[in-house]
Order: C-alpha cells, then structure tokens, then sequence
C-alpha cells in the first residue's frame, strides 16, 4: 500500500481536515489482499485521494462491486461507508436498487473487465443506457486475476496468456460502447497516472449521471509477461518474464506523468507495452462522434487515448426522470406509502 | 322454490327434460385475437350480477392472433368455482376446432355455433342452434372495423335468450368495462340485442339450461389474482418494484403500476412516493430488488418459472448477506416454448431451495384473490422480519383468470419492518455485529446505509458475526447453524393453515394454492359418491407448522393433491416427516397445463382407497387438453 505521505503529493491533502471536517485517514479501508503492486490497490489510493479531496460524507457512500480482483477492493478504501460486494457482473442492478430506496447515496462501484466486459455486459449496457448517478471504476487489467490469468474481453488480438495461448478475438472497448449507449460520463485513465486519475475521479464524483471510468492496471501476477499486448514478436524476443512475476517490489507503484497530447509508451513490470494518448488540448469531450473517432484510431495504432474523452453535463440522470419524492424512498413513514381506507373502498367499489 | 317453477311456467319452449339451473359450464371457442375476451368478461360478469356463483377460466395460446382459445364460464349455485371437465353449452366460433369441440361434448350439450359450419350433421345427440353471425353484423352496423369488434357480442346476445341471462345486466358490465366511451357501449349494446332478437324468432330452447337469479354475491367483488396482489403490494407499501415481463406474472406490475400511478403520487408535488423500474432481464430485477431493500426500501419483483431460474444466484446472495425481498412467482408450464399460458403448481422446490449451498426460502401458497392480497402484505412483513427473500408461489390461474372474492378488508396491523438498527436499538445491543445472534432467535440486527448507524460490507457466504471477511470453517458452520435456526423461528410466523378435521376419517387431503377448489368440490364428491370422510389441510406456507405432524398422524392416508408430475410439495413434506408418517403420503397428481377439476381428485382417491377400479367413464377429451397442435 501507498503511504499517506506519497499520496499528499498530487492531492490537496496537505490541508489536514476536508470540508467534511475528515482527515484522511477516515477515507482509508481494510488491509488490502490483492498482490503488492497490484494496479488495482493504486485506484483504491486515488479513489480515496478523490473522495477526501471533494469532501465526500463517508456515512453516505455506498461501494459496489461484482466479482473479481478489482471487486474485492471496496473493502480497501472508505472502511466507514457501507458495502455490498455482489455477485458475478450484476452489480449495476444491485446499486439501481439502492439508489431507488435512497436517492442521497453517493455510489461508487467496482468492476473489473470480466465482470463488465463478459458477465456483466448486459447490465453494463443498461446501465449506460439509464444514466444512474454512480461512479463506475473497472479495473481493466485485460485478464482474470482470481481465477489465474485467463483473457478477458478487453485483452487485445495477438495477446497472449502465459501459457502461449493467443487471443484471435477483437477487444472490447468499453468506452466506446459506452459512448455509443448514451453514457454521459466516459474517461479512460491508468493506475500508475496519479494526477490524471485522481482529476477524472473528482470530475466523476461531482458529475450527476453515470460517470463510467476504465482504468487501465496492469495485472502484475497474471499479465508479467511479454507478448501479452500487441507483439508476440517482441515477446519472442525478450527474456522470460517469469522470473520478475513473483517478485513484485511492496510499495511500488506504476507511476508516468506526462503532458497532455503526448503519445507515451508505459512498459509493464512484463514487458508488455501501452501507449497511452492524452488528448489534446485543442479535443472538445462533448462531441461524441469526435470522442468515437479518436478511440477508434489511437485503438488502431495500438495506443489508448487516456483523460476525459467524452461528458455531458447537463443529461437528465436515471432518479430525476422517475420524479420521485424529495426524501429517500426508504425513509418514508407508513402514512406515506399505505393509502388510507377510502382509497381501498374506492378499489373495492369499482371492482364490485 | 316459488321462483324457480315460475321461472318455468314463464318459458314457453323449454326442453322436456328437467330444467338444469345455475349448474353448468358454458365454452366459448373462438380464434385468439378476434375480441372474444370483453364478449366473455361481460357474460361472465352479468350471471355475476344476477346473485349467481361463477368462474372464469381462459384458456389461451402463447400467441397474439390466430391461434384457437377457449373460455370457460361455470355457473355454480353451491359455490363450486373449480373447472369442470364437462361443458354443457358450446358456443363455437373458431371453424378450426368446432369439429373436435362438438365431438368432445357430453351427450345432451346446447351448440351455438357460426351458421355456415354445419356442425348439426356430427351428432344427434345434441341440441343445436345455428346462428348466421355475419348476416346478424350487417343489421348492428355498416362499419366493416366496427362489426369486426363486436361480432362476439352476438353469442351473448344469442345466450342472454336461451339461457335467461339479464340483457341490462350485460349492458351494465359493458359500462363497467367501457366507462367512459358511451358509443362504444351502445353498438355493443345493439349487438347484444340483435343476437337476442335473433334467438327469440328463431331459436327453439331444446336444452335445459338457465341461469336464474340468485343473491350469493352480496358484498363480493370480480377480480384476477394479480390485480388483488397489486393491490396487496401498494397497500404494503412497497416502495422499489423492479420486473421484467413474462407471462403470466405481467399483468401483477402492470396494474400495480396504474394503482401506484393514481394512489401513490403526493398530491402536493406531483411526485413519486414509489420507483418502478422495468429491468433488462429478472436476474437484474432481483438485483435491484435486493439493492432497494439492502438500502432500507420495501422491494419486490414479479415472475414465473423461467425467470426464478435466472434469479438462482442473487435469492442465494440474498439468503446468505440476509437481505429481504419479495418475489411473486406466477406459475406455469416451462420451460421456454410451448405452453407458457397454461397453468402449473411446478416451482415448489425449485424456489423452496433455489441457489447453491445451503438455502432455504419461505414460500406463501396463496389459494383465492383475498389471499394475493393478504398474502402480499404478509410477505413483505415475513421479508423484513426476516430479512430473507419470501417468494409468493400463486399461478396462472389465479394470477389471470376473473375470480369471485369478498371484499379486501383494510389491514389491521402496522407493517413490520423487522429489526432495523437506530440509536435505541444500538444501545440496547451494545456493540454491533452485522450477523450476531443477539436475541436468540437467529435473526440479527441490520442497519441501512445512509443513516447514523454503524456500516457493515455486505457479502456473500464469508463472513464472521461481526460481519468482517472470514473463510474460517467455525464462523461459516456458527452462521449456517444460525441461518437454519433463523428458519426455524420463521414456522411460527408463516400464515397457518386452515384445518377441517372430521372425526370419523382415516383420509385426510392436503392442498394448497388453486387446488384448493377443487378440493372442496371433490370432498362432497368422496362423501356424496362413497360416504368417504376426509380431513382437510389447506397448506399456506413454507416452512410448515408443526402441526402438519399431527395432521397426518391421525390419518391412515393422506393424499396430497397438486398441480405438477413430480409430487412436489409431499417431497418437501417427506423431508421433515418421520419415515413413518412420511409413508401415510399419497399423492393425487394433474399436470395438464388445464387448471385441476374435481373429478380428477375423486376418482384418484377412490380408486387409491379401492372403492374403484377405474376412473367414470370419461367424456371425450376436448381438444385444449389434448393440446394445440400442428402450428
């Protein structure tokens, strides 16, 4: 885990309460269990960076997770808040439901890319589509980390797994699926981008609507190896990566800073590179035929275009449209939700 | 009775055989989407107006147009709402299925039937009345689309005549159905008396049936058992319903919907006290489900057999992390094609243990409309008290036909949302743990997000008293342990059954859901036919009363009658029964997709007890029972 201190860097933690009156410590969760150096335990760190720095109120955050690695990180951060780790893929069901019962919760959900790339595509989709007010992370590290390394659906043509087994089917880009199903919110990030990534977390949290955030982290145990991206031949060629797989440095995480525009090539604890585009200054994020097209072809060099790629503020969310009431479903007393007697004469009339 | 001979006297061509009144069965057979349903609910409700039991059963297709449908009317002066396997007066539309509809009729059946047809050349042994429909339309109206519309009317029309059915009373079940469009009730109306004035010069009454006015449905009311469910739901107080449509399950949210959309909107916002939302698919409902109720609301969700298969992982999460919700299960045949309309008791244990490991849940077996409504809000009381999924096990023919029903009473209780952690509660428990035992009744104290009480993670089947992660094998036995103990305590709360004992009997019958009426039927069948005693144990809910015990005990056999293949319900009883009285169980079985009739019962338990060597002499079988076939 990242110590307190390292994270002060690029977060306005050095003020030592929020305007929640927390330090933050009181953002922190469970030791976590995923490998040391695991990408998914620096998203944990930013997630709690990005929650203290906008103040959020921990008692009114629910975190939501399917299954998977990255699911098991909710425990990892705000211990405080309350958690409903769910079941393979459906965890946007699970937080439609709860944000129904109580509109004033503060969702964070947990995904990783089996979980929303395969299982779980079809609440994905829906989700999209619905544009509930939650923060949704997937930890897209490309592959299945709990159950030793099998592809996911995000694991690019020609990758490979450490067995040699190379994968011939085309990604799934979760971004532009989003984009092409309505999301309002769609921002690409890396674990090792502390600045970047903690900036798009506090965008997504003030944003109202589905904020849908793929945060490339890299596998570390199951992902160490070269050809796992996009050249077999540069697999071929390099040294075995077994030998660094087992030995993954605590504390250390991924880290690259870069300028906005600039293509940068990130090499893995495995060899296996990313390219990782910023968009330019001069990139508009709310048009999204614009947004399409730089995804499609930062994806077709072989590079991923990272930052906000593409945001609509103004979208009515999922709650607003059903027009409910302005206390919390769950809150309400029996006067208000058990019609009187009349009502049931008046039932009992017509149907008579 | 003085009515009834006048009654006679008054019908100058009634048939020389004894006059057969308020006790028979009348069988529209008619093509489905043809419009014959407002024709069937508008004769059904007028016998209904005139003080005369009656039942509905529709019998129809999985299929928008073309295919054939029956529609059953029972009229019963004893109350007898249960299907009858004979029909006494065919009205038959559908040229398709009118061959086989008249070759199935017992000998001295009334056939109405669409002139060109010529069905009077099948049979002597009937009486029929030819009716020239399409002729009849052209005297209603000129309105090709309008005559389409009403063509059925005309078979009521012709009835109203033959069988004595009150034409005002028609007229005031099409107001009751078309309110607010009087032009709509007027051409009916002028259907309704063409077909009358038709009957009148030209019909000969030959066949003995009448329906004559009685005054047995004071106070009641025509309802579905999905609509009385809604109703049960919003006055609940149901706050999350999530669904996804199926048949026969849909019609529950859609008129929970209308009701929550006229009852349950703040009259000074204009806002929502409810959220309906329509899932992507029932696994996704439940999830929401359980979210809504993990985040304190009252949530449901409605289905049929299919759907609770995809419900199999979240109802076992929702057992394990102790989350309530409730979930209607409208039964039916499955799976996938073929005959999802017709009806079945099929999903008892597949709900009762839905999901992998160790789950139990609390099943309610609703019999009656009072009972969709009651049952509803007992569910949601049952979900929260214990925290754990309860499904409501009702069925297509429940769900979807028009039953007879008192009126709802207005619930006398306050809801009961369990044990939900405040200050209070907090300090009278000390230190909180999401899953300690802290009463001794295995249920533990939960709080709800967004409140002032302590947080828990929610999870699976790993997890410690204090609710922390833990995969060691003492905590997962000490929660399981607690989990069965929970169910335990659950038997005392679950609706009770009713019991009839009768003293002299060594036969006792247990049903449950929509058999029950055909047991009640059947009952004074055994006694009427054999002098056969029997006690009766309505069965209401899952897990069982300890009294089921002793109610076997005290019988040499007790059959259980249910609607599946697989005697499901004497599975879930052998289970808990001593091997003893577990071998006292018979079974009384009917799987036909057709909702089950007495005789079935009768005939099964006489020839079981040896009072018979075969079932009564059968009438040909209708063609619904053999099937729709040859699509």
């Amino acid at each position: 885990m990242t110590s307190p201190a390292r994270t002060t860097a690029n977060s306005p933690a050095n003020k030592k309460t929020n305007r929640a009156g927390l330090e933050l410590p009181a953002y922190r969760g469970g030791k976590t269990t995923l490998c040391a150096g695991c990408g998914h335990n620096a998203i944990s760190e930013r997630i709690i960076d990005a929650c203290f720095a906008m103040g959020i109120e921990p008692d009114r955050v629910i975190k939501l997770s399917g299954i998977g690695c990255s699911s098991k990180s909710p425990a990892y951060f705000l211990g405080s808040s309350h958690g409903f780790n769910a079941v393979h893929g459906r965890m946007p069901s699970v937080g439609t439901g709860a944000l129904l019962a109580n509109h004033e919760l503060v969702a964070i959900g947990v995904s990783g890319d089996g979980d929303t790339g395969a299982i779980g595509i079809g609440q994905f989709v829906h989700l999209m589509r619905r544009n509930l007010p939650i923060v949704y992370v997937i930890e897209d590290n490309g592959c299945y980390g709990l159950t030793k390394g099998q592809f996911s659906p995000t694991a690019d043509v020609g990758s490979t797994l450490k067995t040699g087994v190379v994968n011939d089917l085309p990604p799934i880009d979760t971004c532009a699926l989003a984009i092409q199903l309505g999301a309002t919110f769609v921002a690409r990030s890396f674990s090792g981008d502390k600045k970047q990534l903690t900036a798009v977390l506090k965008a997504a949290l003030a944003h109202r609507g589905t904020a849908m955030i793929d945060v490339l982290s890299p596998c570390v145990t199951f992902n160490d190896h070269e050809g796992s991206t996009k050249s077999y031949a540069y697999v071929k060629s390099h040294d075995d990566p077994l030998g660094e797989l087992d030995f993954v440095p605590f504390f250390e995480d991924i880290s690259v800073d870069y300028e906005p525009g600039a293509v940068q090539e990130v090499t893995m604890h495995d060899g296996s590179r990313l390219y990782l585009r910023k968009l330019d200054e001069a990139y508009d994020p709310t048009d999204r035929m614009h947004a399409l097209r730089v995804l499609h072809e930062t994806h077709d060099r072989g590079e991923f275009a990272t930052g906000l790629i593409y945001v609509e503020p103004a979208a009515a969310d999922f709650l607003t449209t059903l027009n409910l009431v302005d206390e919390p479903l769950a809150s309400l007393p029996e006067s208000r939700v058990r019609p009187p007697k009349a009502v049931l004469d008046e039932i009992m009339a017509g149907l008579g | 009775m003085a009515a009834y001979d006048v009654a006679v006297e008054e019908r100058p061509t009634a048939s020389s055989a004894a006059p057969v009144i308020n006790d028979f069965s009348i069988q529209v057979a008619t093509v489905n989407g043809s419009g014959s349903q407002t024709a069937n609910l508008v004769l059904l409700r007028a016998i209904f107006q005139m003080g005369v039991p009656v039942s509905g059963k529709n019998l129809f297709p999985s299929n928008i147009a073309g295919l054939p449908t029956w529609f059953t009317i029972r009229a019963n002066k004893k109350g007898y709402v249960a299907r009858k396997k004979e029909i006494d007066v065919l009205v038959a539309m559908n040229p398709e299925t009118a061959r086989e509809d008249v070759l199935g009729l017992p000998a001295g059946a009334a056939v109405v039937y669409d002139a060109p047809l010529d069905l009077d050349s099948l049979r002597d042994d009937l009486v029929f009345y030819p009716v020239p429909f399409d002729a009849l339309l052209a005297k209603v109206s000129r309105d090709v689309k309008l005559r389409r519309r009403v063509r059925n009317m005309l078979y009521d029309g012709v009835l109203s005549r033959l069988l004595g059915v009150d034409l005002d009373e028609m007229e005031a079940a099409l107001r009751k159905q078309f309110g607010g469009k009087p032009k709509v009730v007027a051409i009916n109306r002028e259907a309704l008396d063409v077909g009358c004035a038709y009957a009148e010069e030209h019909l000969d009454k030959r066949d003995p049936f009448f329906i004559e006015p009685m005054d047995a449905n004071r106070g009641r009311i025509l309802v579905e058992g999905n609509a009385a469910a809604a109703i049960g739901c919003m006055m609940a107080g149901v706050t999350v319903v999530t669904w996804y449509p199926i048949t026969p399950s849909s019609s529950l949210c859609e008129t929970l919907i209308d009701y929550l959309r006229k009852y349950r909107v703040d009259e000074e916002t204009g806002k929502a006290t409810f959220a309906v939302v329509q899932a992507e698919d029932e696994i996704a409902a439940l999830g929401m489900a359980l979210g809504g109720a993990w985040a304190g609301a009252r949530s449901m969700t409605a289905t049929s057999g299919p759907g609770v298969s995809l419900m199999g992982e979240f109802a076992g999460l929702g057992y394990y992390a102790e989350v309530p919700a409730v979930i209607f299960d409208i039964q039916r045949v499955g799976p996938s094609t073929g005959l999802p309309t017709r009806t079945a008791q099929g999903d008892v244990l597949s709900t009762a243990f839905l999901s992998h490991g160790d789950t139990r849940h609390p099943l309610l077996f609703p019999s009656s409309p009072e009972e969709c409504y009651s049952m509803a809000m007992d569910a949601f009381d049952l979900a929260e008290r214990f925290q754990t999924p309860v499904f409501v096990l009702s069925d297509l023919d429940l769900g979807m036909n028009t039953w007879m029903s008192a009126k709802f009473g207005y619930p006398s209780k306050p809801l009961d949302r369990g044990k939900v952690l405040d200050a209070e509660a907090l300090e009278k428990i000390g230190r909180f743990g999401r899953y300690r035992d802290v009463d001794g009744d295995g249920i533990p104290w939960r709080s709800v997000p967004g409140t002032p009480a302590p947080a828990y993670f929610c999870r699976g089947s790993g997890h410690n008293e204090w609710g922390q992660y833990s995969e060691r094998s003492d905590d997962y036995e000490k929660n399981v342990d607690r989990l069965a103990r929970k169910f335990e305590t659950a038997r005392d709360w679950m609706p009770a059954p009713e019991v009839e004992i009768d003293r002299r009997a060594t036969v006792g019958i247990i049903a449950y859901g929509t058999s029950h009426w055909a047991v009640v039927e059947g009952r004074d069948q055994l006694l009427e036919e054999a002098d056969l005693q029997t006690s009766y144990y309505r069965l209401r809910a899952y897990p069982f009363r300890s009294g089921l015990a002793s109610f076997v005990e005290r019988h040499e056999h007790v059959y259980v009658v249910e609607q599946n293949r697989d005697a499901q319900l004497a599975s879930l009883m052998r289970l808990e029964l001593k091997a003893e009285l577990a071998g006292r169980l018979r079974s009384v079985l009917h799987y036909a997709g057709v909702p089950i009739d007495a005789r079935t019962i009768t005939d099964d338990i006489l020839i079981q007890e040896g009072y018979r060597a075969e079932r009564s002499v059968a009438h040909g079988r209708m063609p619904h029972e053999a099937g729709v076939g040859g699509e």
